[in-house]
């Protein structure tokens, strides 16, 4: 499978023009496009007013072209329509809406909520804080040894008290890519509400929710070429009915008395005050850079990187991988370990080579205490990284190794 | 100043084979520190005899940085007044932030000559988001001792 023409990628990102940046931290944040860039900036100097409120024609166009990307993001995602699409701040904010606006209301004491053990804090944290409001229970789909999830006890945890289920896309630690289908048959079987954190998955595979089988989804601009300050939950029409709105204020509403008021149809009431239509405008020309390339081109190009590296590192005496060794059902994301050298020991020799990576808890605390290790780092990759930079993360932790005595 | 200064064996050697690492029995003073941002955790037990630290333990998991600097001050106070300690705390603060090793108040042709093994340290400063890591024992000794009098 050839790789990417990265060296067009890469002239179209500014921050390559420093030659010795290896950045190998596109899990927590890609880096943006020229075409992003240029879009929002030319955007907010010509094009910019606020939206729905327009008796001008500056915010009658500035309206359109906000709406336009709604129309653009149901297209990525293979939404049946554009009323599917509510702009959120990112995936966070999308999981808490959902936790708020719909757990809050229907769930039960003894109510089971699933998730699994390699969640991100953001697919965590809201359904351990709803579990306490409601008196849910919150149970977890484990981790196998080979770091893929054990579903031999999914009949268990997902039955008729299951009320949701929340599972990543992609585990931002192990790379992990779990058996998105048969989980989300298990809880559409039982009628839970079944949602996907889609922010790993989204910028980096082909994703459409029309045969994906989730009821939502949710994922971030920023991890993938856009802006930060947007990011789009999506949701089945009749789940969005469901959903109360947990912001209230301008834009959102239909009609306002003193005492009482009604909603603006389904996405407006979703979207209180006013929205990041900058932002907006940057995920719309975010998603035009990205279908450009191609999100399979884009796949299987994380894939041939993360095959290569996995190779590269299985050679480097003393390190050790935290993940799957291989690159079935996996994305570019690589967790790794040296003997005793604390990963942010690694992380600061590995930035004097330029290359960057994240060292730390990666935000999924308790899937370390299960991994045993306090922290580790992380290589991820994108669609503008090169072999080059895996051999510069390669010959950088040699040299760790070497100041560090353990080869 | 290279890499290899900064993980000079002084703080390799302090991180594979910390000081005063076994907790005290009964400590009269105690604290524990942690650095959200990184996980670096470090807890300081204090015995005293009055105002002088005559016995010290430092424990906790995280960074060659933070780890070592706990090992070496341990070493710094122990039999140390709260007001020597605060001396020596307040050169260490110093050196962390100054420009060079002179304005630091260290000895250039005297390595070690001030602050003992605690200067393999002032390489730490040219990387600033480390800094946390080398102060983190220090702000638990300081949580450890309370305020004066």
């Amino acid at each position: 499978m050839p790789l990417l023409d990265t060296t067009a990628i890469r002239a179209d990102f500014p921050v390559f023009e420093d030659r010795g940046l290896h950045f190998l931290d596109s899990a927590a944040s890609s880096q943006k496009p020229r075409q992003v860039i240029e879009a929002m900036a030319d955007f907010a100097a010509h094009g910019y007013a606020n939206v729905n409120r327009g008796a001008y024609r500056l915010s009658v166009s500035a309206t359109e072209r906000y709406e336009a990307v709604r129309d653009k993001v149901a297209a990525f995602l293979g939404a049946g329509s554009s009323d599917e699409i509510v702009f959120v701040r990112g995936a966070t904010t999308g999981i808490n809406l959902l936790a708020h606006g719909w757990g809050s209301l229907r769930l039960r004491p003894d109510d089971r909520i699933v998730v699994t053990e390699m969640e991100h804090h953001a697919n965590l944290v809201p359904w351990q804080m709803l579990a306490r409001r409601t008196g849910a229970r919150l149970e977890f789909i484990p981790l196998g040894e080979d770091h893929r999830l054990d579903l031999s006890g999914l009949d268990r945890l997902i039955d008729e008290d299951t009320k949701i289920v929340a599972v990543t896309g992609m585990s931002n630690v192990l790379g992990t890519i779990p058996p998105l289908d048969v989980i989300l048959a298990a809880a559409r079987e039982v009628g839970a509400f079944s949602i996907v954190d889609g922010a790993q998955l989204v910028p980096h595979q082909p994703v459409d929710v029309s045969t994906l089988g989730a009821d939502a989804l949710v994922f971030s601009a920023h991890k993938m070429c856009g802006p930060t300050g947007i990011g789009v939950l999506w949701a089945r029409p009749e789940r969005l009915e469901e959903l109360e709105p947990i912001e209230y204020g301008g834009d959102m509403i239909s009609t306002v008395t003193r005492y009482t008021a009604t909603w603006a149809p389904i996405p407006q009431r979703f979207e209180a005050g006013t929205p990041p239509i900058i932002e907006a405008i940057g995920l719309g020309a975010a998603i035009d850079y990205v279908e450009k390339i191609g999100r399979q081109a884009i796949a299987d190009h994380d894939t041939e990187l993360t095959r290569y590296a996995l190779d590269a590192l299985g050679d480097v005496p003393e390190l050790r991988i935290h993940g799957p060794v291989d690159t079935e059902s996996r994305g570019g994301v690589i967790s790794f370990t040296m003997a005793d050298i604390h990963p942010h020991d690694l992380a600061t020799i590995l930035d004097q080579h330029g290359v960057a990576v994240r060292a730390g808890h990666h935000c999924a605390k308790p899937l370390l205490e299960i991994l045993e290790v306090p922290a580790t780092a992380r290589a991820s990759f994108y669609l503008y990284n090169t072999t080059e930079d895996i051999d510069a993360l390669v010959e950088a932790l040699r040299d760790a190794g070497e100041i560090f005595g353990v080869i | 100043m290279a890499l290899e200064e900064l993980y000079r064996d002084v703080i390799l050697d302090h991180y594979r084979n910390p000081r005063h690492r076994q907790p005290l029995e009964a400590p009269d003073r105690r604290a524990e520190g942690v650095n959200p941002l990184c996980g670096d955790e470090v807890t300081v037990e204090l015995k005293m005899d009055g105002d002088r630290v005559v016995d010290v333990a430092v424990h906790g998991q995280g960074c060659s940085i933070s780890q070592s600097s706990g090992s070496m001050m341990s070493e710094a106070i122990k039999g140390k007044t709260r007001a020597e300690i605060e001396a020596i705390a307040a050169k260490f603060h110093s050196m962390m932030t100054a420009e060079d090793e002179t304005a630091a108040g260290l000895d250039p042709s005297r390595p070690g000559a001030v602050l003992g093994d605690l200067e393999a340290l002032q390489g730490v400063r040219r990387y600033p988001v480390r800094i946390k890591c080398a102060a983190l024992p220090w702000t638990t000794l300081e949580e450890a001792l309370g305020p004066a009098g």
